[in-house]
């Protein structure tokens, strides 16, 4: 079984919601990379996003642009992240997420790209400017890898929802707000009703993510769905994290924090 | 030949966040109901004769051609659109469309600043308002457009990421649609972006090769040999070529920045060295190194400093319909100054690469021959740029 869905049917039992935690792969390096995912398991991450550094990230906001930029800077390279996520993969058994912008894919080849991931142990791949009307090739290939193409929905999205998530596996990504991500004040999106909109044309589960504040956003909205991401207020952590030991006890517990209300 | 509505070929497409999916799926409808109504092509073809001044001369240019001695040039004068190039034909249709879509703000992206002061203009005539997304290393280069938006009303938003250039723009402009989709209409400056960008664009723009079409006929009773006009994402040059599509004995010939030479890996040429992949929501050619980054570019002229090329061309390319050759700066530079002292006309550095293109070939061709250079924008512009170039303080 893909280790993605074992977690959401063991979050399931233990009465608990998922908290997917994201992070750029090389920033500030690819050692640091792996040490934050191992950290973050043990302070309470259900999954890991690992996102491929990318030099015009459309869906992201200025934090994890700038995040984009350092990885890129450092060298990162789609190879070093292939690499990053098989050390990982070795020292633990969270599920692995790759985000990734689709010309990334495009260029590596996307055969090659999912074979690698999968051999890497990854276990879902995002591509935020992927919409359904260009992904059937990437699914099937996805697909017949074992990775889950992870749909996502947005609030604009009403009947484009039956479409996107139509054969689709892993959780439903449900963009919290129009616009890109980075941490907000407030959501304004009526998230109740997005949230029951989307589950009415799926099982699969709902991750809430984009703006994610910390834990007093999780517990507004945790009653809602089954998982919520939270990608820019880590990363601001990590930029923010001068000293590299202060840095990884500073995510730890930013982590822990919002893991105890889900 | 376009089978799937936004592909040509293998490019094009929406490669854009699900979040924008029905913004661009009511764009296409909208347009698509504009562009059928009598009213509104009636509305767009007012604001292009009484408002841009069109049809735009057709014009001999009798001492250019003697002086190279050979085919006959003819320049179609964008350069005499207000506003001062061809920019203000598509804006002017998409601002229209704008407001038959009850949408209060438009905003849109700009490189040299031509398209964003022709969308302050429309934005200004219209009642609309405007926000003009500008790369900071653009906002530098191009102070004067930046005032001039700023006298029309509009509010410019420099864009700090990135290189700090057009492509950064359109990045930002992107995003900052995808936050304000409801009440904000995106008018793209060219051939770009996702479906139906590319072709609302297009259509917009193909007044420009309509019009040289009538003209030439009456001129000269006969169809151009040739048609040569510069790409940056594309729009003059998509707007002068498509009506001759089927006209397969006019050789269609686009000219890239050549910037400071191929080899030097200073230019903007995405079609002759650049390869497939996706920017701003499109399947084209674009430049960019083997794990997918979009690489930097550089060119004499802020207009075709722009990493992509549109996806018509790509197809254009692709099919041989279209040839893509280039100029460099120094051409561009040296077409510049011989329009100005043989024809009395100082071109954008833009189009000056068109007109370097033309000086090469002519004199290979006899005087039978004709040539088209789409003359797309004025030089005011770059005047500064190019006293400082030449070491002249102003």
């Amino acid at each position: 079984m893909n280790r993605i869905d074992g977690k959401f049917n063991y979050l399931k039992k233990a009465g608990q919601k998922a908290l997917i935690t994201f992070i750029t792969v090389g920033d500030p390096d690819p050692e640091t990379t792996g040490e934050l995912v191992v950290a973050m398991e043990r302070a309470g991450a259900d999954i890991v996003e690992l996102g491929i550094p990318y030099s015009d990230p459309l869906a992201d906001g200025p934090v994890i642009q700038r995040a984009s930029d350092r990885a890129l800077k450092a060298g990162t390279k789609i190879a070093t992240c292939m690499q990053t996520a098989k050390s990982i993969r070795e020292k633990c058994g969270i599920p692995l997420v790759f985000l990734v912008y689709y010309n990334s894919v495009f260029n590596y080849g996307p055969e090659k790209f999912a074979i690698d991931a999968r051999n890497a142990g990854i276990d879902g791949i995002i591509i935020p400017d992927l919409p359904v009307e260009e992904r059937n090739e990437t699914a099937a290939i996805a697909s017949s890898c074992g990775i889950h193409l992870i749909p996502l929905v947005a609030p604009t999205s009403h009947e484009r929802i039956k479409n996107i998530v139509e054969g689709a596996g892993g959780f439903v990504y449900c963009i919290s707000s129009k616009g890109v991500t980075g941490v907000r004040e407030d959501i304004e999106t009526d998230i109740k009703a997005y949230m029951e909109e989307v589950s009415r044309y799926t099982a699969l589960p709902r991750a809430l993510g984009f703006g994610i504040s910390g834990p007093d956003m999780a517990k507004r909205f945790r009653d809602c769905c089954e998982g919520l991401i939270v990608g820019s207020a880590i990363v601001r952590l990590i930029e923010q994290g001068k000293d590299r030991r202060r840095m990884l006890s500073n995510v730890c517990e930013f982590v822990s924090r919002i893991k105890e209300v889900l | 030949m376009k089978d799937v509505p936004g592909r040509f070929g293998i490019f094009g497409g929406q490669y854009v966040p699900e979040t924008v999916m029905n913004a661009l799926i009511e764009l296409e409808r909208e347009f698509n109901s504009a562009i059928a109504d009598e009213k509104f092509m009636e509305d767009y073809r007012y604001y292009l004769r009484e408002y841009a001044g069109r049809p735009t001369p057709l014009y001999f240019a009798e001492n250019l051609t003697k002086k190279l001695g050979g085919a006959r040039i003819y320049l179609k004068r964008e350069d005499l659109n207000h506003t001062g190039a061809h920019k203000i034909n598509n804006v002017l249709g998409q601002a229209l469309l704008a407001k038959r879509m009850g949408k209060r703000r438009v905003i849109a992206e700009t490189g040299a600043g031509q398209h964003g002061v022709a969308t302050a203009t429309a934005a200004a005539l219209f009642g609309m308002e405007c926000e003009i997304f500008m790369g900071k290393e653009d906002i530098k280069r191009q102070a004067l457009n930046v005032f001039r938006m700023k006298l029309l009303g509009a509010r410019v938003t420099s864009v700090d990421g990135g290189t700090g250039t057009l492509k950064d723009a359109v990045n930002e402009a992107l995003r900052h649609w995808v936050a304000h989709v409801d009440d904000t209409f995106y008018a793209m400056g060219s051939v770009v972006g996702p479906h139906p960008y590319p072709t609302m664009v297009r259509d917009f723009q193909r007044v420009i090769g309509d019009e040289t079409r009538a003209q030439i006929m009456e001129k000269t009773g006969r169809l151009p040999d040739y048609i040569i006009a510069c790409v940056g994402g594309g729009s003059n040059s998509m707007g002068i070529f498509y009506p001759f599509y089927e006209d397969k004995s006019v050789k269609l010939v686009g000219v890239e920045a050549g910037g400071m030479g191929l080899d030097s890996g200073q230019h903007a040429a995405k079609l002759s060295r650049g390869s497939i992949g996706v920017l701003h929501g499109m399947k084209t050619y674009v430049l960019q190194d083997d794990e997918g980054q979009i690489m930097p570019v550089h060119s004499i002229s802020a207009g075709l400093d722009y990493p992509g090329a549109g996806p018509e061309h790509a197809f254009f390319k692709e099919t041989g319909r279209a040839e893509y050759v280039c100029a460099t700066d120094e051409e561009a530079l040296g077409a510049f100054l011989a329009l100005s002292k043989e024809e009395g006309i100082i071109p954008a550095l833009e189009s000056a690469h068109a007109a370097a293109h033309a000086m090469k070939l002519a004199p290979k061709l006899s005087e039978e021959d004709i040539i088209v250079v789409n003359l797309s924008g004025r030089g005011d512009k770059d005047v500064e740029s190019i006293a400082d170039l030449m070491g002249v303080k102003l």
